[in-house]
């Protein structure tokens, strides 16, 4: 009898606890689910791994995480997808990303990470209007410039120019002016060069042929129709006239021309390399986004100093550019498989809100992987403390002045990119003249906009 | 013997069968398959028939790559064969030092494909700072980077074979030619050669078919720079399989269209060079 009343009591605790978590999401079950995040940013695994194992402690729910290789995200998914098991939360990089993966990807639309989300407009909706992609953090990009060195330069008498700070640099000409004249003082500056290389070879070309690029086709595709979003009209753009060459060869013939090192040359130079200059202190400008921060103080030896570090909107000299901010966007938008197991999905949608609504998962969203996460949930002192990401919230903030959007999610492929970056490469070695790299980005662009919409 | 040969042939066969349809024609039919369709990983994939050999044609990125290819074979087959043999006929002369030598040559091709890439860049870059220029200036540059770096890695294992052809020659044809008042040149050209024909053969399948699919070496090099000039066909496949999207299906006809250029010949070489071998 006693031990009868014992299996009754138990098997009623039992179901009580299976009832209580049925309760807590609807369809599948997440305790008996499991989450696989193949993550996309190699900087962060070891941050990513240490999360996902506090996430598994204190829900019990297993979470795996797999980092793909710098560059490699796109074969590591394809492989990975046609498992039997299969990542449940993936990352894809935008518009162009998701024609390629909307058959796998779940709804959000009804999801809590959407309805948290503090710009509705920031998520990735597919054709039929459903969301299908969530930003798990805004990022940005424009000049870092080193102030010590430039208020070296504003506050020598040998200055040839009637600037006194950075602030008063706002357009093309002015940048001009004080980078010029910065070249022609580089010796008693100390640096090589005004800019880091701008690095050309394989698998670092992407801060000029996606990022510098963005700023031609931002203007060209926001002058075709002002009220849409730039990406919009550029997906549906079939020809480009890439009518803001002029502007893009200005700033680009600074970089190459006032560099630490000589133009024939930079078809050996990598991002790396770049960065490691910045942070000796061999330049005093670079191109690229706060993502870097981690890059710049990770150098053995460098200079450097934390409250030196911000951002310049990156001026091509186009009329109105005084206003003009530095760029804000994202390519990291989180997507859930939706041919995983009802309970895998539960578990990952426990999990997505664990880590955006947890003080333990928004500790290592802000501190350990330096995400400015563009979530309700998130207060304004919950932002990272890196002075990148300090200077790029302080610029969203400013009044006055607009940020310029990542239009280059709408870049038709790859493969545009590339024929984009050999084209500059032909450029900067003297092999072919600016028209030839028009008419390459024209070309190919058209080209590709046929492969990819058929 | 023979009876239990039979009554245990599937027993032994077997894993090796098995292994070879798994990993090898399990896949190639399915490859065969997916070059008619349109799909983004293999588990949802829609029929869509020729097109996408249609689109194979339509690009002339595939074409150039064939060309640049073929060039690349052509040249890197006569230097890595011939300096491989000069080699091997260097050192079975019985010369102080053959096996350091012998080893010495062997060892890059212990080295990883994308590892030796790196370095020869390196390397080559290095070389052409003199000139203020780098690898990939022009694809010339490129093209011969890719030749050397073939050479160096390949020349030392081929050198092997023909070692071990020209070792297997019986002494007494040697010794009868030299009765017969054979010079070294008459020894060479009338005796080694056609004796180390089996050892052609090998060797001129290995290089054709490893030049003709090289990869990794021209990833790492050049990755296809400047402007795709120094892309060849395996790399090109490889980018339009993942850098545009969509294009999945385009880069598997490729595939196949490049497997059967492959195959037609290395076949052709094959018949070629076996009807010149010498039975023993």
């Amino acid at each position: 009898m006693k031990i009868l009343k014992k299996v009754a009591a138990a098997a009623i605790a039992a179901s009580l606890a299976f009832t209580l978590c049925a309760c807590s999401s609807s369809g599948g079950n997440a305790k008996e689910g499991s989450v696989y995040w193949l993550n996309f940013k190699p900087e962060i695994a070891a941050q990513v791994k240490k999360a996902a194992q506090s996430f598994t402690e204190q829900t019990g729910i297993s979470c795996t995480v797999k980092t793909a290789a710098s560059g490699e995200y796109e074969q590591t998914l394809t492989s990975e997808m046609a498992k039997d098991n299969a990542p449940t939360l993936f990352n894809v990089n935008g518009p162009v990303g998701l024609k390629n993966w909307q058959d796998y990807c779940y709804d959000l639309t009804e999801s809590e990470l959407y309805e948290n989300l503090s710009d509705k407009s920031l998520a990735l909706k597919g054709s039929d209007g459903a969301v299908y992609g969530v930003p798990n953090t805004v990022e940005a990009y424009g000049i870092i410039y080193n102030n010590a060195i430039m208020n070296k330069y504003f506050s020598s008498e040998k200055k040839k120019t009637k600037y006194s700070s950075v602030s008063e640099i706002n357009n093309f000409t002015a940048l001009e002016e004080v980078v010029e004249d910065m070249t022609a003082m580089k010796d008693y500056l100390g640096i090589k060069g005004v800019f880091a290389n701008t690095s050309m070879s394989a698998g670092n070309q992407w801060r000029w042929q996606t990022h510098l690029a963005n700023m031609p086709f931002y203007y060209e595709f926001k002058q075709e129709n002002p009220q849409q979003s730039t990406v919009l009209t550029g997906l549906k753009s079939a020809q480009v006239k890439f009518s803001y060459a002029d502007s893009f060869k200005n700033i680009f013939d600074l970089y190459i021309n006032n560099s630490t090192t000589q133009p024939k040359l930079l078809g050996s130079k990598s991002v790396d390399d770049s960065m490691a200059e910045f942070a000796l202190g061999q330049c005093a400008m670079v191109q690229n986004g706060n993502w870097a921060w981690g890059q710049i103080s990770g150098v053995k030896g460098n200079t450097v100093k934390k409250e030196d570090v911000a951002f310049m909107p990156i001026y091509t000299g186009i009329e109105g550019e005084e206003s003009q901010g530095i760029c804000i966007g994202t390519e990291n938008y989180f997507a859930v498989n939706n041919s995983a197991d009802e309970d895998d999905i539960a578990a990952t949608m426990e999990f997505l809100n664990w880590l955006f609504n947890s003080e333990t998962g928004k500790k290592y969203v802000v501190n350990e992987f330096g995400f400015i996460a563009p979530f309700k949930t998130f207060s304004e002192k919950e932002s990272p403390a890196d002075p990148l990401a300090k200077s790029a919230l302080d610029w969203m903030n400013r009044e006055g002045v607009s940020s310029v959007e990542w239009t280059f999610a709408c870049f038709p492929s790859e493969t545009f990119k590339d024929d984009f970056g050999g084209a500059l490469l032909k450029y900067v070695q003297g092999q072919s003249d600016w028209d030839s790299v028009v008419k390459a980005v024209k070309d190919s662009w058209a080209k590709q906009y046929k492969l990819v919409n058929g | 013997m023979q009876k239990s040969l039979k009554k245990y042939f599937p027993v032994f066969a077997l894993p090796t069968v098995a292994a070879f349809c798994v990993s090898f024609l399990i896949p190639f039919v399915m490859g065969l398959y997916l070059s008619f369709c349109k799909f983004t990983t293999i588990k949802k994939v829609s029929f869509v028939g020729i097109k996408n050999f249609v689109a194979i044609f339509a690009d002339e990125g595939f074409l150039n790559a064939l060309w640049f290819t073929v060039k690349f074979t052509v040249v890197s087959v006569i230097t890595i064969n011939v300096l491989a043999f000069v080699l091997a006929y260097i050192l079975t002369r019985g010369l102080k030092g053959t096996n350091l030598f012998r080893t010495t040559f062997f060892t890059p091709n212990l080295i990883g494909g994308i590892v030796l890439g790196y370095i020869w860049q390196i390397i080559i870059n290095g070389v052409l700072k003199y000139f203020d220029v780098t690898i990939t200036y022009s694809a010339k540059y490129g093209f011969w980077g890719l030749v050397i770096l073939m050479n160096w890695q390949l020349i030392g294992y081929m050198m092997i074979i023909y070692i071990a052809g020209i070792q297997n020659i019986p002494k007494d044809l040697i010794d009868s030619a030299a009765v017969d008042g054979a010079g070294r040149l008459k020894t060479l050209t009338n005796v080694t050669i056609p004796m180390v024909m089996p050892s052609v053969t090998i060797c001129l399948f290995l290089t054709l078919t490893n030049s003709f699919k090289l990869f990794d070496q021209n990833y790492a090099l050049t990755d296809g720079a400047p402007n795709g000039e120094t892309q060849m066909l395996a790399l090109n496949i490889f980018k339009s399989f993942y850098n545009t999207s969509g294009s999945k299906g385009t880069g598997q006809a490729k595939a196949v269209i490049f497997f059967l250029i492959v195959g037609v010949i290395a076949f052709i070489q094959l018949v070629a060079t076996r009807n010149k071998e010498v039975e023993n």
